[in-house]
């Protein structure tokens, strides 16, 4: 068997997988890399955008071969409440021009082409293998069972994503709670890019950004996004799951309201759908994170909850990678010393701590449970939206003075002062 | 814009179903015993309806998503949750 045993076998060949593997086949490594789906991709979706600043470290100037979408250039986040929106835009030209800020994509093509990355420094890649368990020795992780397949190796990366299961059997992770991850659900809308480019004041590669807070999840924690792609729109809900748990409405429903709502559809109209899919976001940040290593054994991306969702700004993707290229540097390390037992494999927590990944989940280690703050979702869009539309509002009455109509708007919304100063406080203090 | 039911938007997806096993199982015993049934609601496939008064539920268009699995409230006794095997289930072509 030993003419067999890898280096290193990794599990899913998603962003953290395929990362991991390139950095271990590049120094030489035996790799095998594993996916589920017949393709890298073919299980995979998120809403639509990429940070580029890791990538772009691993394999510079990678949106040259890439096949990314539009580079975001408009970041819009817009309240709901009936028939009144209100929004906050923000463009910045510089961000669509090298070393771009941000790309949308789309998953089945973009993890392909990673994992292609991956194998193209060496690794060895195995699609439609579905793993089922892990193998031991001495109670050490030795291997991968798929099936009646063995496979061996010195270490193994578990990059499963958020339901990962071999976190679980390696007793590493405990199945995470629906109050510790969102439930995402998207539509992919087909659009010809210049209706597009038209409709969302774009040109060239300019892609925008939209996130949605209020109606849209039914008063639910979470929210709407939209994200421009070439020819296609990135349309959907994420919403907590544990809210979820007690909905009287039923997801798809929500997700086709939304789409049929007055705020989307004149954006969308004439659109296909082309596609529909789900997926469960890790979003309790630090809190969730499980122990990230164990004998012979490590835990990357989704599957160690490593995703930060900031209201404002949601990060995956660049966790994934990042945390799978320090999985890849732990092992290495732990080659280098022959020791890929627990404490020879520990050195991974300290690179992510180096690293942003666990820096970035600490320094916003408050937000998750700021999220979980009802008034963001049932009632400061009623709020916004009607302050707002006052304000614009003509219609030959007594005029008042802004702080007045902020205050009837606030006793209209049910919203108290101590309350709206208190969460302002608390937002100040965890973003 | 034509709204679409949800088996219409599954219709759009591509799947290769396994039909000799089921990635998805339930003990209909308990979920008998389940009086709010929220996966009948927060499944994104909607895969989950009640027929008179029985649970009924359908792997077929099942999106991987893990949701079902995690608000039910008898969790691992009501539904037993894997993965398909390899190569079948759903396959994304967008993602």
């Amino acid at each position: 068997m030993a003419d067999d045993k890898f280096t290193a076998i990794i599990v899913g060949a998603g962003p953290a997988g395929s990362t991991a593997a390139m950095t271990l086949a590049r120094e030489g490594c035996d790799v095998l890399l594993i996916e589920k789906g017949p393709t890298p991709g073919a299980k995979n979706m998120f809403g639509g955008r990429m940070y580029c600043h890791v990538l772009n470290r691993l394999i510079p100037e990678f949106w040259e071969q890439a096949p990314v979408e539009r580079a975001v250039v408009s970041e819009n986040i817009t309240f709901l409440n009936e028939g009144r929106s209100a929004s906050l835009s923000c463009r910045n030209e510089d961000w669509a021009k090298p070393p771009f800020h941000s790309f949308t994509l789309l998953r089945a093509e973009f993890d392909a082409w990673l994992a292609e990355k991956a194998e193209e420094a060496g690794a060895m890649l195995a699609c439609n293998i579905c793993v089922d368990d892990l193998l031991y020795d001495n109670g050490k992780v030795a291997g991968i069972r798929a099936g009646e397949d063995e496979m061996f190796a010195d270490v193994v990366i578990a990059a499963d994503g958020a339901n990962s299961i071999l976190a679980q059997k390696a007793g590493l992770a405990e199945l995470f709670s629906a109050s510790q991850v969102a439930t995402g659900a998207k539509m992919v809308v087909e659009l010809p890019p210049d209706t597009i480019d038209q409709r969302f004041q774009l040109s060239g590669n300019q892609g925008a950004a939209m996130l949605f807070v209020g109606d849209c999840t039914n008063g639910m924690q979470g929210g709407g996004f939209l994200y421009t792609n070439k020819s296609t729109v990135s349309l959907g809900l994420v919403i907590n799951t544990a809210c979820l748990q007690r909905s009287d409405r039923k997801m798809p429903d929500l997700v086709e309201d939304f789409r049929n709502g007055p705020h989307i559809a004149p954006l969308l109209e004439g659109g296909e759908v082309v596609e529909y899919s789900a997926h469960l976001v890790p979003e309790a940040g630090i809190r969730m994170t499980p122990q990230l290593f164990g004998d012979g054994i490590l835990i990357a991306g989704d599957a160690a909850g490593l995703v930060l969702n900031l209201g404002f700004i949601v990060r995956g993707m660049d966790f994934a990678a990042a945390s799978g290229e320090a999985a890849a540097m732990a092992v290495l390390e732990a080659k280098r010393s022959g020791d890929f037992s627990r404490s020879g494999l520990s050195i991974y927590r300290k690179l992510l701590e180096e690293s942003f990944v666990l820096r970035d989940l600490e320094f916003y280690s408050k937000v998750p449970q700021f999220m979980e703050n009802r008034r963001l979702y049932e009632k400061y869009p009623g709020l916004v939206t009607l302050v707002m539309s006052d304000l614009f509002t003509v219609d030959g009455r007594q005029p008042q003075r802004v702080l007045k109509k902020g205050l009837a708007a606030m006793k209209k919304s049910g919203v108290s002062l101590g309350g709206l100063a208190a969460d302002c406080w608390k937002g100040a203090f965890s973003l | 814009m034509k709204r679409l039911t949800v088996e219409q938007l599954l219709g759009i997806d591509k799947f290769v179903v396994d039909d000799e096993e089921a990635h998805i199982v339930l003990d209909k015993e308990v979920c008998r015993g389940c009086a709010a049934k929220p996966c009948t609601f927060a499944c994104p496939a909607g895969l989950y309806t009640v027929k008179a008064g029985e649970i009924s539920f359908d792997h077929a268009g099942c999106l991987e998503c893990g949701t079902c699995r995690l608000v039910c409230p008898y969790s691992a006794r009501a539904i037993s949750w894997r993965y398909p095997r390899g190569g079948f289930g759903v396959l994304y072509r967008y993602g």
